[in-house]
């Protein structure tokens, strides 16, 4: 009688899961549920997953070469045959220099956590698993980090080390990391005194097995959550780098400069500027959002 | 007894006290090392940057060592750690001055900008958070929300130089970059070093309506981020009180609403709420930074940046420990005030 798409809901979220699988997908869908059921947080999953799109098929999708200049294009406003979005001082066109640009937007902040969420969730788990002068020093190491301001920190590193992506990259890893640090030390209080740690303790799991196991897979959701909000916030340093001319060096059509390159013909030629940084703007509002519902997905205590 | 309690409350206190220095001297230590290991990790020979290329090798070796650049790291570090106890930062390489000196024009108008920005951030966000927390889910909330999310999305050097295309540029409300008109420049005598209150002092009133034409564009857009922040924090700290049972009990007591809202869930979250303004006013400090790029602010943002981009090492190094400082006692102030205050943190 019960019809296909029916019978896969039932088995889906069924009380009496008979399977170990049955059960985790069963999570799952009621999680994407529950995200699907906020339409701003689906809207910055599907523009994140365009923007990824987008970036991935550059070449194949960009109308034009974002490094070639025609000086006879130069400057024509958005619309025009063949320049969507127009073209900058030198007549490239914006629209091509947006795309290409994506690509070095998304690595730089994907660079950034895959650098930072490793060493936050070991420094923290470590401090709040082994507690006593490791916790102590740990923890007074991050506080002193977690007291400085961040941008103008990053600025100084991005000096020291020379304008550059990669130098971008350390600088910002470099002032990210100690609020994973605390989170992650955060959950492992929480999670050491759980039932199932003694029991594992008991059966003879080694310290290393507990926390490596146990504690740092479960401190992963959390931190993960966090590293989506905290994208946009690593997008707008990105792009403030780039706009004092520390990150990506021209020609390379990073957003941040796109605007700063911009700004010399703002009066004349507001779309330089304009929409390089709605682009910047796009982007991280969509991160925010999607953090926003993986949070309320991940952790209901913060909902409201 | 009573004498015995008071001796070890005062005990705790001499304690709490004790450890609040050490952090503070640990945390300044800390930021002494960064900037130290960033100035020497520079590509910069600093002794080539003093003499220029065509120095002879015994000048050059004479240079270096009377900058100390012979001696042990560690020597070095004690040395630098004297000299920025002493005020002395060197001499900035762009300027001519010492770098104190610099800072010392520069920080004041920094500190005009960020304070002006917080004040526009306390008098909105906090009553706008205050209003969509008792307006739960209505269309003020999703105002407040909305105005909350796209301050933590939008590049602030790209909204100022929006607020200038369309304030200055084509409405003409705002004066354009820079802090005065340069007819005005220098008209009155700097007391605090705030334009606008020196202006007033000396009762120049076509001074003061300049510098306010030149600051209110960008205070407007500091002080945008200072009101997402502040009503989104407000809004979920009335959210949290508002659900609890003393203020249903209020209620039921028929308490008026105002009172219900300002006197019992406000005057709970006004301890939290001052922290988060301190906190609030620190990330101006640095936030100004950009902001004073775009308004050729002549602040200590457009003297950093100014000293990055041609590599002048001391007035960099200078200008980012007396924000880092500003910014540590800022947040040390904020945990202090939080104990003070709040009669279960003591």
């Amino acid at each position: 009688m019960n019809t296909g798409p029916r019978r896969w809901k039932d088995w889906l979220l069924s009380d009496t899961p008979a399977s170990r699988r049955q059960a985790a997908l069963g999570l799952a869908y009621r999680r994407w549920r529950r995200f699907a059921g906020n339409p701003l947080s689906v809207f910055g999953f599907v523009i994140l997953a365009l923007l990824i799109i987008v970036a991935a098929s550059g070449p194949l999708i960009a109308p034009h070469d974002p490094l070639q200049q025609v000086l006879s294009d130069r400057l024509l406003p958005p619309g025009s045959p063949s320049h969507w979005f127009g073209t900058d001082q030198l007549g490239r066109d914006i629209l091509s220099r947006l795309i290409y640009g994506s690509r070095l937007t998304l690595s730089i902040a994907i660079l950034v956590v895959v650098i930072v969420v490793p060493i936050g969730l070991l420094i923290g788990t470590t401090a709040g698993f082994f507690g006593g002068w490791v916790d102590n020093v740990l923890m007074r190491i991050t506080d002193v980090a977690l007291a400085f301001p961040k941008i103008v920190l990053a600025l100084a590193f991005a000096a020291a080390l020379g304008p550059g992506v990669i130098n971008a990259v350390i600088a910002i890893s470099i002032t990210a990391w100690p609020a994973y640090a605390r989170l992650a030390r955060a959950e492992t209080l929480r999670l050491v005194q759980a039932d199932f740690i003694h029991v594992a303790r008991l059966q003879g799991a080694s310290q290393m097995r507990i926390l490596l196991r146990y504690i740092v897979p479960l401190c992963t959701s959390s931190v993960i959550v966090r590293a989506t909000l905290d994208m946009a916030g690593i997008i707008l340093t990105v792009a403030g780098l780039g706009f004092l001319g520390l990150g990506a060096q021209p020609p390379s059509p990073e957003w941040g400069f796109m605007v700063a390159s911009g700004r010399n013909v703002l009066l004349d030629s507001w779309w330089v500027a304009t929409i390089p940084g709605f682009a910047i703007l796009l982007v991280s509002l969509a991160f925010n959002l999607l953090g926003d519902g993986l949070r309320d997905v991940f952790d209901p205590r913060h909902g409201g | 007894m009573r004498k015995l309690s008071a001796n070890s409350a005062s005990v705790r206190w001499t304690l709490r006290l004790a450890r609040w220095v050490v952090t503070l001297v640990i945390t300044f230590a800390g930021l002494l090392a960064v900037t130290f290991v960033i100035g020497r990790k520079i590509p910069i020979d600093p002794v080539l940057a003093i003499l220029g290329d065509r120095a002879s090798a015994t000048a050059y070796a004479a240079a270096r060592l009377q900058l100390g650049l012979d001696r042990p790291l560690t020597v070095q570090f004690l040395i630098y750690v004297r000299d920025v106890l002493h005020g002395d930062f060197g001499m900035s390489l762009l300027t001519a001055h010492p770098v104190i000196e610099d800072i010392q024009r520069v920080f004041p108008a920094t500190i005009e900008l960020a304070t002006l920005s917080t004040m526009i951030g306390v008098l909105i966000g906090v009553p706008l958070g205050v209003i969509a927390a008792v307006r739960h889910n209505r269309w003020i909330d999703h105002v407040a929300r909305f105005i909350g999310l796209v301050g933590s999305s939008v590049p602030v050097f790209w909204l100022g130089l929006m607020g200038l295309l369309l304030f200055y540029a084509k409405l003409h409300w705002v004066a354009g970059p820079g802090r005065i008109d340069p007819v005005f420049d220098g008209m009155v005598d700097t007391h605090t070093g705030s334009l606008l209150v020196d202006s007033l002092i000396a009762g120049e009133w076509d001074v003061f309506f300049n510098a306010f034409s030149h600051i209110a564009l960008p205070a407007a857009i500091l002080g945008y981020y200072s009101v997402a922040y502040l009503s989104r924090m407000t809004r979920s700290f009335m959210l949290d009180q508002l659900s609890q049972e003393y203020i249903t009990t209020a209620r039921a007591k028929g308490l008026p609403e105002h009172r219900v809202i300002w006197r019992h869930a406000f005057g709970n979250i006004a301890v939290p709420l001052l922290t988060v303004i301190a906190l609030t006013y620190s990330y101006l400090l640095e936030g100004s930074v950009l902001t004073e790029i775009v308004f050729a602010w002549p602040g200590i943002g457009s003297y950093l940046t100014g000293a990055l981009l041609n590599a002048d090492m001391n007035a960099v190094l200078g200008s980012t420990l007396v924000i880092g400082v500003t910014f540590i006692a800022l947040n040390l102030l904020t945990d202090a005030l939080y104990r003070v205050f709040d009669p279960r943190a003591r």
